[in-house]
């Protein structure tokens, strides 16, 4: 037994062959031949009727009835639909609208993940790019008005993560320095909101935003559903924001607070040119964090009756001409949400190495 | 330095009062004016004000109630089904989570990389995907299992069908929470008793087999007494469907195996950082004074390890329990899909709002002060 031990585990300084090493780490012991066996038997149990499912019988193109006889996926309906899912029911003959506004906020997306363009022009980029995705789907400039109600799939998706976090930023940031404030009146008030933000689901904050909302105006406005739910988000965001940036607040040494005293800054001066600078660098992975997790949230606007990505995809299961193909349709989807999240969880261990050194 | 109360407060509102006294006003007139105009709309479609609602009949069905309501009953007992249906989800998911999440963050760490691969592959594949979906493929999925007449029989006497899950149960419906209330006493005596023996200073002897003889004799002793029958039935397939054991509901288990699922995936990762986060030196330690493998991982490992672990523990049951809110999503009637219901149809939105976040802070506060509790035994201990 104990010898078993040792060799499960050898001495970093001499390095055994890969492939000597992966035979001990598979067949070392007789517990761990035994795992290996086991494992194997759980992937030949799950792995062919999944391939066979999904590539061999599975139909590539053609009409609804050929899908019915085959035995596999049913790829055909995903190339059939995919327009519907990607954009909904907006109008068909403008789809490259949507499409250029997710193109823009994708692009947003990815120029901020380099280093090279951390700095406040950035912000300015992502109050302009938004602005301008919005505008080519409301149906300006040069063409009819497009309501809300038919903005759908993609876009909104990507729409409400990305407004949401950067409509957060301001409120986040404003929410951290009061919670860290001596003026206690100031901080219980961020400490409540906080933690009441925090307490309750976000389902429970995009129903209040749908049904409470309009009560608490003054009879006769109204705001649109849409705009309703991404205040909801803006709001539930900007409290786990704020404790993400409070964290960064705190790992910055105090010595930084007394040398900008010294240089006779201010504190608003020192906060915007000495703390926040370095606060905020050093929270950047818990920010990409958040941004995955608020990506996938987005998905819950369904309960409001709102069209994100999957909401389409499970509308497109339900025509009638090509029922059911409920599992092409979630797996579609599921593809898409998986390629994002696994690249920008991959980028934020990255970003984790290179802000250490 | 002064001391006494209005010192304290004193301390704590600090300097710039003038500012502080502005932004306190500003919050409290927008929430009087949101409130006002509130108050005021509800005036203007005629709905009164107040918590008197509650009493009203409900007059809507709820698929599954934990306790006895009927249509006619009161929306008070409606929305105590709701809150004891998220509750019920809630514990019975947070369980079932740790367990399945200890074995795969262990099962990460083992030697084999078969093994730590797969674990590895799940726990991204779950994180990757927004939990919504993941509870609409396990809705699909218990739909599309087999009427009862082909039902699938992966244990014996228990069988999966799109009616549910049917499990073995108690013929007399009262033995259930007999047993449940005797293992509860059995366990609170046995705690207590460790306790007590600890608190003596004694060590060995009492432990062990008297514990494991307390909480196991007690319940089956109290069981005797009450004279309940015990007899256990095994689900039987009678017509086009099932009869006798209990039923779990479709709805219920999709809600239940997504929860478990997603959270058992995030419990892997906390429990896997926690045992590394135990220096190397640890493990050479023990084995160097003779340990075995698992004595070290009880005796020197784990208690380390729950320093880290348990704090992070907290977040994942308390995001678990929010998450059961998606179950209105899927059709299993959990509080959110009551409080909407009653919203709707009695349009007392301010008051339905206020009762559901009042219910999910109340229980949120109750599991975190619960785990905080305990994290604080943890973390005494470790400096003794």
């Amino acid at each position: 037994m104990t010898d078993g031990v040792l060799e499960a585990t050898p001495p970093a300084n001499h390095p055994l062959p890969r492939w000597r090493r992966l035979r001990t780490s598979l067949f070392g012991t007789p517990l761990n031949a035994a795992v290996t066996l086991a494992c194997l038997v759980l992937l030949a149990w799950a792995v062919p009727p999944l391939l066979r499912w999904s590539l061999l019988d599975a139909v590539w193109v053609g009409p609804a009835d050929r899908c019915a006889d085959a035995a596999g996926a049913c790829w055909a309906f995903i190339g059939e639909k995919l327009r519907y899912i990607l954009f909904g029911l907006y109008d068909q003959d403008r789809h490259w609208r949507p499409a250029v506004a997710s193109a823009i906020l994708l692009a947003l997306a990815l120029v901020s993940g380099m280093p090279l363009f951390w700095r406040r022009a950035t912000l300015g980029l992502w109050v302009c790019g938004l602005a301008v995705a919005v505008l080519l789907l409301t149906g300006e400039p040069g063409g009819p008005a497009v309501p809300t109600e038919s903005w759908s799939g993609l876009p909104v998706s990507l729409l409400l993560a990305a407004a949401g976090l950067v409509g957060a930023f301001p409120l986040a940031v404003l929410l951290a320095l009061a919670r860290r404030s001596r003026m206690g009146g100031v901080r219980t008030l961020a400490i409540l909101f906080i933690e009441v933000t925090r307490g309750v689901p976000l389902i429970a904050v995009l129903y209040v935003a749908t049904l409470l909302l309009p009560l608490m105006l003054p009879a006769g406005s109204a705001i649109d559903k849409l705009l309703r739910a991404q205040i909801a988000i803006i709001l539930f965001v900007s409290a786990y924001l704020a404790e993400i940036i409070r964290a960064g607040l705190q790992a910055i040494p105090a010595g930084q607070h007394e040398a900008a005293q010294a240089l006779g800054l201010g504190y608003w001066q020192a906060m915007r040119l000495v703390i926040l600078p370095q606060a905020l660098r050093t929270v950047i992975p818990s920010i990409v964090n958040l941004a995955i997790g608020l990506f996938q949230d987005t998905t819950l606007i369904i309960v409001v009756g709102l069209f994100d990505l999957l909401n389409t995809a499970r509308t497109a299961a339900k025509d009638p001409a090509w029922l059911g193909f409920y599992d092409e349709a979630f797996g579609f989807v599921a593809l898409i949400y998986l390629t994002v999240c696994v690249a920008a969880s991959r980028y934020s261990l990255w970003l984790e190495h290179r802000l250490q050194r | 330095m002064r001391s006494g109360p209005i010192a304290a407060v004193t301390l704590w509102w600090g300097g710039r009062s003038a500012l502080q006294a502005t932004i306190l006003a500003l919050v409290l007139f927008g929430g009087f004016l949101l409130v006002s105009n509130t108050l005021a709309n509800m005036e203007r479609f005629g709905i009164t004000p107040g918590f008197a609602f509650l009493e009203h009949p409900a007059g809507f069905e709820i698929g599954e109630a934990p306790i006895d309501y009927r249509p006619q009953d009161s929306y008070a007992l409606a929305l105590l089904a709701g809150l004891l249906n998220t509750v019920k989800v809630a514990a019975v998911g947070c369980l079932a989570a740790t367990v399945l999440g200890v074995l795969l963050g262990v099962a990460r760490l083992s030697g084999n990389a078969l093994l730590s691969g797969l674990v590895q592959g799940y726990v991204e594949l779950i994180r990757s995907t927004p939990l919504l979906l993941q509870l609409f493929f396990w809705s699909a999925t218990f739909q599309a299992l087999p009427a009862p007449r082909q039902a699938l029989n992966p244990l014996p006497g228990v069988f999966l069908c799109n009616r549910g899950i049917q499990l073995p149960a108690f013929a007399d419906g009262r033995a259930a929470g007999w047993v449940l209330a005797a293992a509860v006493l059995g366990t609170v005596l046995a705690l207590a008793g460790t306790a007590l023996h600890r608190r003596a200073g004694r060590r060995g002897g009492l432990p062990g087999m008297t514990v494991a003889a307390v909480a196991c004799g007690l319940p089956v002793s109290l069981l005797l007494a009450s004279g309940v029958p015990l007899r256990i039935e095994v689900p039987e397939l009678s017509g086009f469907n099932f009869s006798g054991g209990t039923t779990v509901s479709p709805e219920f288990s999709a809600l239940l195996v997504g929860l478990v699922v997603n959270a058992a995936a995030m419990i892997a990762e906390i429990v896997r950082s926690g045992l590394q986060a135990v220096p190397a030196g640890q493990w050479e330690a023990a084995r160097a004074l003779g340990l075995t493998r698992g004595r070290t991982m009880r005796l020197v490992v784990l208690p380390q390890a729950m320093r880290v672990i348990v704090p992070l523990l907290t977040s994942s049951y308390l995001n678990l329990t929010k998450n059961s809110s998606l179950a209105v999503a899927i059709g299993f009637p959990d509080l959110v899909s009551v409080i909407n219901t009653s919203a709707n149809q009695t349009g007392q939105v301010l008051e339905t709002m206020a009762i559901m976040m009042g219910a999910y802070l109340t229980v949120n506060l109750a599991v975190s002060a619960a785990m905080n509790l305990y994290n604080h035994r943890l973390a005494i201990r470790g400096w003794r």
